[in-house]
């Protein structure tokens, strides 16, 4: 019930704070801090708790039908990966919501009904175990999401929501028709119509028609994640967003690729997945450099931090398709130490447009002067997101090379030049933004309370998990175990 | 000769037939909008009841002409649901125009008749009368406003081409009339594909593909349904394309025309040109009922994909994909359309993009309703149109159509662009000048029935379980009447 009740929190705060607008301004923004609250409150004992329970890897499981016709049935379910992924959507929600404290000014009603939608669809897809279910819940994400660039997006907005939407919703199509055809072929094959997760797993398929299925699913959430060549909506729907948006798309939205590469291609398709990790292998190494390099070569601040969320989210890809257990518990490091840090650049962005109402590079310079407390943290997380040691990202981007080197020695060689250009393009953006000589006179205010607790929260949970990332290790460790091992006979199959 | 329980049975009709009657003579005797509305909608509760009271005898054959099963009962219930929304959302548009309201209605109720008889046609003779009576009256409805030189050139171009359509339809039964010697569907499984037959069969499914706006035969779409007035538009494009579409299904399976595998590929020839020029000519257009028009012969076409895997696997998965794809298309057009008809003053039609500008912030409500239909057209989860196209992606792949799904999905994809710019056009900031003045307050029965559709549009998206256990038997029905040997 405890899932449920995280879902229905967020849905039912989000119609509360639609409706709460007409109650004051701040009304909407105080009913979606509670809502989150509350879902971080429902979260804590099993933080605290950590590992799941001895036997299953299963925190928490609930089942109930929903359209029997086809087997379709309300099943979520809770273990490690779920758990730590719930959590960041939770902590950077709530970060969402209070860095659009004086940024959103009109609609404020509407806009935290789409936050907060957006979020229960993201948190739908985290926990949904059944396939039909899971793809409800990842449309559920994009409309919201496009009202959220649509309506209070900058200046090419109506482009850039447009893009995000074809690119989400076409590639969602084709897992779909990947999804039906599964269900299809388990009807034919043993008469029962099922889209349970479980059930799934066991189907038998033949190795073309896995590996085409694979590629449904495959392409789907290389979009969302998103890596070359299906990057391009990205830099625009991030450009586009307001900082709010900018920040659930970068923390959460990308992660649902992540999560769907781990729970589903390959533990579904393992043969056709292991037949095709050197490509998706070579095309995380690719989305590596190439963001890197693109984001070295942009003028415009929050295209530049959106390129470098395309040059982190390769390591996932590499590591994921790496599927050894170091190489998955990188992957896994790097989406929550990415999604940390890559909000509060975002954060930092929108912060900036909002005082200097620009986001052109050439147009800052030497803002320490003005605003120390602003490009401390500015150059705290650009440090982070190159991925010094002692903070989370760095421990991600170890793991998935480490874990990956035993897997491809050529590719990985390759990954780790990423960790030079990282340096490269985030010391650019501290030194165009912060540091130099003025370009333009702004005036312009340091961050007050509101603002410097949330970037200290988020960078105690960078410190936290550079640390001592034994403790989120040990809570996504049995559920990436049990998928590896579930798959282990066919992959000893096929040294 | 015909028994009791014939009558039973067709009484779903029979009342319709009374009500058209008893509505035309109300008027000879008093003109008076508010009694020929009760009565109407009078009729159409009263055939929906019958339609309850019948299902109980279904199916049972009423001579040769006519079968009254499930699937007959079904669609009748559905067509008259539908006109039934109409009637309503129509009361308050018809209200504040010049010409005396009426014999809308009656030419509604007849519009309705043909639209049953078309359903539960198992012979040429009742599919020709049913067709006939409905285009005739769809006629009288579109050139309505009689002062409109728009109405009139829709008018005048459906005419032409419906007569056109029905002169093909007449040519191609004659012709599979000659080879095969007889007019009822099940008695033609088509043992030979002579030339004559394969000449008439595509003559006829031509003809069809008139009524259902299908590329090649999509011409008259847009223009038609700019010129129409909004109700009229509205039934057009739920009453007559659903109802001459599950007539194409059962003559399709029972005719034998889709065990054929020839045939099957000039059927799925059409869906895709449907697909791919319905949704590119919508794509640059500023007018919703144009987009509204080439959006509905996209649709068209996804739902030829059903009658294409019916030739694959049967028509039961088929006629239950096409029943839940149907329903969900009429309830989204209606409040499509009904929007457009609560906006539209005395003058003119809302029918312009801008028109729609800052609609959410000047009539939260009604785009609250237009949003949630454009959504459930582009097939979005949450909404009915979502569950459709589900099932359409289910019969294809289990019919293992995959061009035809592929094009599906490239449909959907450039469908998106043009739906969601009604979308955004709804969300920006108001324009002061174009406002579209309010000549009428909304009415009561309208905003229920919006209210209604709304609520049905996510609620099919949601919980569907309930409405997909009443069409079950409906696809059975048809797939154990037409079951023959492939």
């Amino acid at each position: 019930m405890m899932l449920v009740a995280l879902l229905a929190i967020l849905a039912m705060g989000g119609f509360l704070a639609w409706y709460g607008e007409r109650w004051g301004r701040n009304v909407p923004r105080w009913i979606a801090i509670a809502a989150l609250g509350l879902d971080g409150l429902l979260l804590l004992p099993y933080l605290a708790r950590g590992a799941a329970p001895v036997g299953s890897e299963w925190l928490l499981d609930v089942r109930g039908t929903w359209i029997p016709r086809f087997g379709i049935g309300f099943h979520l379910g809770l273990d490690g990966l779920s758990l730590l992924l719930v959590a960041l959507t939770v902590f950077l929600g709530l970060a969402a919501v209070v860095c659009s404290w004086t940024e959103i000014r009109s609609r404020i009603g509407f806009f935290h009904f789409n936050l907060l939608w957006t979020l229960t669809g993201v948190l739908g897809v985290f926990l949904a175990l059944d396939l039909f279910l899971f793809f409800f819940f990842w449309e559920v994400m994009i409309v919201p999401m496009y009202f959220l660039i649509a309506l209070w997006g900058h200046e090419r907005r109506a482009y850039a929501a447009m893009k995000f939407f074809l690119f989400t919703q076409v590639s969602g199509l084709l897992m779909l028709l990947a999804i039906i055809v599964m269900a299809v072929f388990h009807h034919a094959a043993t008469g029962v119509y099922t889209f349970d997760y479980f059930d799934l797993l066991q189907a038998e398929l033949s190795p073309q028609t896995a590996f085409w299925l694979m590629l449904g699913f495959f392409v789907a959430f290389t979009v969302k994640l998103p890596a070359v060549p299906f990057h391009t909506w990205l830099p625009d729907a991030h450009t586009q967003a307001p900082t709010g948006g900018s920040v659930i798309l970068a923390a959460v939205l990308l992660k649902t690729g992540a999560y769907g590469l781990i729970r589903f291609v390959v533990p579904l398709f393992p043969e056709a997945s292991h037949s095709f990790a050197p490509v998706a292998m070579t095309l995380g190494v690719v989305s590596i450099l190439y963001g890197g390099k693109l984001a070295f070569a942009q003028s415009d601040i929050k295209r530049l931090i959106a390129y470098t969320s395309i040059s982190h989210m390769g390591f996932i890809l590499l590591g994921v398709f790496a599927w050894n257990a170091l190489a998955l518990q990188g992957a896994v490091m790097t989406m929550l130490a990415h999604g940390i840090s890559a909000s509060a650049l975002f954060m930092l962005a929108g912060a900036l447009q909002e005082r200097i109402h620009t986001r052109d590079l050439g147009r800052m310079g030497r803002l320490w002067a003005d605003v120390p407390r602003m490009a401390a943290i500015g150059l705290f997380f650009s440090v982070a997101a190159l991925g010094m040691p002692g903070l989370g990202n760095f421990v991600g981007e170890l793991l998935v090379l480490l874990g990956a080197f035993k897997i491809d020695t050529t590719l990985t060689t390759l990954a780790a030049l990423g960790l030079i250009v990282a340096p490269i393009y985030s010391l650019i953006l501290v030194q165009k933004a912060f540091q130099g000589d003025y370009q333009e006179k702004h005036t312009l205010s340091d961050y007050g309370l509101r603002e410097v607790t949330v970037m200290g929260a988020l960078i105690l949970a960078t410190v936290w998990i550079g640390v001592y990332p034994q403790s989120v290790l040990d809570i996504s460790a049995p559920s990436l175990q049990a998928s590896i091992n579930r798959i282990q006979p066919q992959a000893k199959a096929t040294p | 000769m015909i028994t009791a329980a014939q009558l039973v049975a067709l009484l779903p009709l029979i009342v319709l037939s009374t009500g058209t009657v008893a509505v035309m003579l109300a008027i000879a005797f008093r003109r008076d909008h508010a009694l020929i509305f009760s009565l109407t909608v009078l009729s159409l509760v009263v055939t929906l009841v019958a339609v309850i009271a019948a299902s109980g005898l279904a199916p049972k054959p009423v001579t040769a002409l006519l079968i009254m099963d499930q699937y007959a009962l079904f669609f009748i219930g559905l067509t008259s649901a539908g006109a039934l929304a109409t009637v309503a959302l129509c009361a308050a548009y018809l209200e504040i125009r010049p010409d005396p309201p009426e014999e809308f209605y009656v030419l509604v109720l007849t519009g309705l008749l043909g639209a049953g008889v078309l359903v539960a046609s198992s012979h040429f003779a009742s599919l020709f009368l049913g067709l006939e009576i409905l285009s005739v009256s769809l006629f009288a409805l579109i050139a309505y406003p009689r002062w409109e030189k728009r109405a009139l050139e829709a008018a005048v171009k459906y005419l032409v081409l419906s007569g056109v359509s029905s002169g093909l339809l007449l040519f191609g039964m004659a012709l599979v009339y000659a080879e095969l010697g007889v007019l009822e569907f099940a008695a033609m499984r088509v043992p030979a594909l002579t030339f004559p037959v394969v000449a008439g069969i595509l003559m006829i499914v031509s003809a069809l593909g008139f009524k259902l706006s299908l590329v090649p035969f999509h011409l008259w779409t847009a223009d038609v349904y700019q010129g129409a007035p909004a109700p009229v538009t509205a039934l057009l494009a739920t009453v007559s394309k659903g109802a001459v579409f599950a007539l194409l299904l059962r003559y399709g399976v029972a005719g034998g025309v889709v065990w054929h595998p020839a045939l099957l590929k000039v059927v799925t020839l059409i869906a895709a040109a449907s697909i791919l020029v319905g949704n590119l000519l919508a794509l640059r257009q500023n007018n919703l009922k144009r987009i509204l028009a080439y959006s509905s012969i996209a649709h068209m076409g996804y739902l030829l994909i059903a009658l294409v895997a019916a030739g694959r696997i049967g028509a039961s998965l088929a006629a239950e994909s096409m029943a839940f794809y149907l329903a969900a298309y009429f309830v989204t057009t209606l409040a499509a359309f009904g929007v457009i008809m609560v906006l539209s003053p005395a003058n003119r039609e809302a029918e312009f993009l801008e028109d729609y500008t800052g609609l959410f912030w000047t009539r939260p409500g009604l785009a609250t309703v237009l949003t949630v239909a454009i959504l459930s057209l582009a097939g979005i989860p949450l909404t009915a149109g979502f569950i459709g196209k589900f099932y359409l992606f289910a019969a294809g792949s289990a019919g293992s159509l995959w061009t035809l799904l592929a094009l599906l999905i490239v449909g959907s994809g450039i469908g998106l662009y043009y739906y969601l710019r009604v979308v955004f056009q709804m969300t920006q900031a108001p324009l002061a000048r174009t406002h579209l003045p309010i000549d009428h307050r909304d009415s009561l029965g309208g905003n229920l029935v919006l209210a209604l559709l709304t609520f049905l549009m996510i609620g099919l998206g949601i919980a569907p379980s309930q409405f997909i256990n009443t069409i079950l038997p409906v696809s059975q029905s048809i797939s154990v009447a037409t079951r023959i040997v492939p």
